[in-house]
């Protein structure tokens, strides 16, 4: 597990938002989405400050986060690679897809290349089904990609 | 939309946004500016259009020309052609590929011919983002009848009358659903919509929200007099960014127009809207499960009885249905019940909407009448199998649903004949496989699914899909035994007989009907140890054929891991050892030369 010291101003940051939401228990998942808008992910220590902030135990809030898949407690790279794996997507071969992303990278799914430029991570349906196979990296969807486009694709951001 | 001579409706759905729409908009917008036709033509973005293969859409109105796979570059000669001059640009026209002709209203196109669209009435047709379009097309006009001239209970029967049923999965009758909720007593109720839109590989209601977000927010409002509440509230994921930012808009014109709020319509009766977000988990689409999420908690179900209608969001009675059954709700106002009763089957009343996908030509969004056939929808909506391959099976209603064989093609589509068959109605997913699909990886595909989803709560659920998932897995790498097919069905029974909330309850259906309907693919990776559509990489091995081989090279040099030799010109040879059988040789292979054994 990675150990972030939080810095002053984003443990303020932490608590403003907090305190937009009336640090209301109910709200800890609206809370959760906006900090991690903030942050890119939500490490233990900010679950810490947001358990305090809205009188939760940290154990709660760290069972929300790791409940719902949106939340993630690793930071992204800076270009987020997500491959759709729905159902679309799956038989129009987005697993070969996949396997040469992982090939071309070097990680596994879930993990983040290490100078931090890209993350691997799969989603479900991304609503371009008529693009299958479709892959996502930041905001920019990619659609009827091939094996042999990926390296291209890569390349783009280097 | 008066004013204007002409419009230009440039589809705004994610799978068109994707491929630059918003580019296009701002091309044609700039060039009416160039030539001063700003004032006569207006560009407009709308939702889905439905024909998501040939996206982007750009669709000229009054005279019905739909132009396909346009690029921004096209927009001056769209402008140059067809506003000026009135010519239609014949190589932006779909090509209907029977008699390669050229057809410029979207009315002729096989794709619409057989569809019905009434839950997706506005969607392609208006601005979504502009609440007097709506107003203009009957918008609020359901709500104005409902709250001056209707009582509750008269609103509740309409739409039992109506015949009208979920279309979230379940299927059980709306106006059922409603009554029960207005017999429950409470100083507050709550009125919900469920965006969640779980089943991968579907987009009906994303499609809903981001063309037509009006309807559902007066459908809502109709459903909060009806059953006494005055707090709506709409649970939608947060992977929607587009939905949620339409949804904002509107409720917001809605409260500016006086359609949300306090008094509307000077009846005394309030009604508002508020937005909840889903975070990822596929079981929070379960109402209880959704209910608790929207509290705050972990998304986890609970056991019913008490049923949202007695006991929900707050412990208040809470009415949940589905987006595309809040989008049938104002026309079944303003038309009556006897009109929407009339489409359909006995029992199952008026249209389904399908995301339509997977192997197939035309892959997109439909709304078809229920009763339509398998065949029609795969055949002369969907245009045919791509490639001209050969149909295998399709899956409908996602993780808790089936799949269908060729047997099933004539079948009349419908709840109920959908669950005879194996299978089920669910949101409207339904996707299409050829021979290349192998039918335990698709039961292995979604059993994965499952397993990452289950809350965890139900052992059943937990741990029994874990189970049948490894054994899915193990038959894959060829390692299945006949005992290991008994198992599954086994499990599969104990499970769906077992488990707690309609996930696991559901989840064995992949394994199950493709036991029933691909028996002989199962056994084959049993006893054979073979898999013939060429997917489970542990049974099979690449060949080159010397006698089809020309030497072009083309796959020695795509071999990721150059696991390929052989001399220019002269036939060439794959080390099986090196192999890892990507399939980026047979992707290349011009002459058919490699083979997977
Ligand atoms: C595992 C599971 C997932 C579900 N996912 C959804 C969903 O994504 N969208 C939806 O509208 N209903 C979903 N449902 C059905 C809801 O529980 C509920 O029946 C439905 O929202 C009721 O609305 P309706 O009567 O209008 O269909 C799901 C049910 C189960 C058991
Ligand atoms: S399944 Fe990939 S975009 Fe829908």
């Amino acid at each position: 597990m990675i150990k972030v010291k939080l810095a002053e101003d984003k443990i303020n940051k932490i608590k403003e938002i907090c305190a937009f939401f009336s640090n209301k228990p109910g709200e800890v998942i609206n809370v959760l989405h906006k900090v991690q808008g903030e942050l890119g992910y939500l490490p233990a220590e900010v679950q810490e400050v947001i358990a305090k902030e809205l009188n939760m135990s940290v154990a709660t809030v760290y069972g929300i986060v790791t409940f719902y898949s949106f939340f993630t407690m690793i930071p992204k790279g800076e270009h987020p690679i997500s491959i759709c794996m729905g159902t679309a997507c799956y038989v129009r071969g987005s697993e070969k897809i996949l396997d040469e992303f992982k090939r071309q990278l070097n990680i596994v799914v879930g993990e983040t290349t290490p100078d931090g430029k890209f993350s691997l991570n799969c989603l479900r349906c991304v609503g371009a089904c008529g693009l299958a196979p479709v892959v996502l990296i930041g905001e920019k969807v990619y659609g009827r990609i091939t094996t042999d486009k990926v390296k291209e694709i890569l390349a783009e951001y280097n | 939309m008066a004013k204007y001579k002409m419009h230009l409706l440039v589809c705004g759905g994610t799978g068109c946004s994707a491929s630059a729409s918003a580019q296009i908009v701002s091309n044609l917008n700039e060039e009416l500016s160039k030539q001063g036709l700003n004032n006569d033509v207006q560009v407009i973005l709308t939702g889905c259009f439905g024909f998501c293969e040939k996206g982007p859409i750009v669709k000229v109105m009054p005279d019905n020309t739909f132009y396909t796979e346009v690029k921004p570059e096209d927009a001056a000669t769209i402008v140059a052609e067809h506003v000026i001059k009135g010519r239609k640009v014949t190589r932006l026209l779909y090509t209907d590929p029977e008699n390669k002709e050229r057809i410029s209203d979207s009315k002729h196109m096989g794709f619409y011919k057989k569809q019905l669209r009434i839950a997706l009435r506005n969607c392609g047709f208006i601005d979504p983002e502009n609440i007097d379009e709506y107003v203009s097309n009957e918008g609020y006009a359901a709500i104005a009848k409902v709250l001056t001239e209707m009582t509750a209970e008269q609103v509740i029967d309409e739409v039992k009358r109506s015949g009208l049923r979920g279309r979230g999965g379940g299927g059980f009758p709306t106006g059922l659903k409603w009554e029960i909720a207005s017999k429950n007593h409470a100083d507050q109720k709550y009125v919900v919509c469920n965006a969640d839109e779980g089943d991968p590989g579907a987009f009906m209601d994303r499609s809903i929200l981001e063309g037509d977000p009006h309807s559902v927010i007066e459908a809502m409002t109709i459903n909060g007099f009806a059953i006494g509440a005055t707090k709506g509230l709409i649970y939608i994921r947060a992977e929607y960014p587009l939905a949620i930012h339409r949804l904002q808009v509107a409720i917001g014109q809605a409260r500016e127009y006086g359609l949300l709020g306090k008094d509307i319509f000077g009846s005394g009766f309030d009604f508002d809207i508020e937005l909840r977000y889903g975070a990822g988990a596929f079981v929070c689409g379960e109402e209880t499960a959704l209910i608790h999420s929207m509290e705050g908690l972990r998304g986890e179900p609970t056991f019913k009885p008490p049923f949202p209608a007695q006991s929900g969001y707050m412990q208040k009675p809470t009415n949940v249905n589905n987006v595309e059954t809040y989008a049938n709700i104002p026309i079944i106002i303003l038309k009556g019940a006897d009109w929407f009763s009339k489409i359909g089957t006995e029992k199952s009343k008026g249209t389904k909407v399908f995301a339509l996908a997977g192997q197939i030509n035309n892959v997109g969004l439909i709304e078809v009448p229920m009763g339509i056939t398998l065949r029609e929808v795969i055949y002369e909506i969907g245009g045919g199998i791509k490639n001209g391959r050969a149909f295998k099976a399709v899956q409908t209603g996602g993780p808790s649903g089936g799949c269908l064989t060729e047997k099933h093609l004539d079948t009349p589509i419908d709840y109920d004949n959908l669950i005879a068959a194996g299978s089920m109605m669910g949101s409207g997913g339904m996707v299409v496989m050829d021979d290349t699909s192998c039918m335990v990886s698709i039961a292995k595909f979604y059993l994965e699914f499952t397993v990452e989803e289950s809350c965890g709560k139900c052992t059943p659920c937990r741990i029994g899909n874990k189970r049948l998932s490894e054994i899915l897995d193990k038959i894959t790498k060829g390692n299945g035994t006949m005992a290991d097919l008994e198992a599954l069905r086994n499990l599969a029974a104990v499970i769906k007989d077992t488990a707690l909330c309609g996930l696991g309850q559901t989840s064995p259906n992949p394994v199950l009907s493709t036991l029933d309907n691909f028996g002989n693919e199962y056994l084959e990776h049993v006893r054979d140890k073979k898999c013939s559509a060429g997917v489970c990489k542990s049974l099979m091995k690449y060949v080159i054929d010397a006698e089809h081989c020309v030497g072009c090279t083309a796959c020695a040099r795509n071999c990721p891991v150059n696991a390929i030799s052989g001399e220019k010109k002269m036939p060439h040879v794959i080390n099986t050892e090196l192999c890892i059988k990507c399939g980026a040789c047979i992707e290349r292979c011009k002459f058919n030369a490699i083979s997977i054994k």
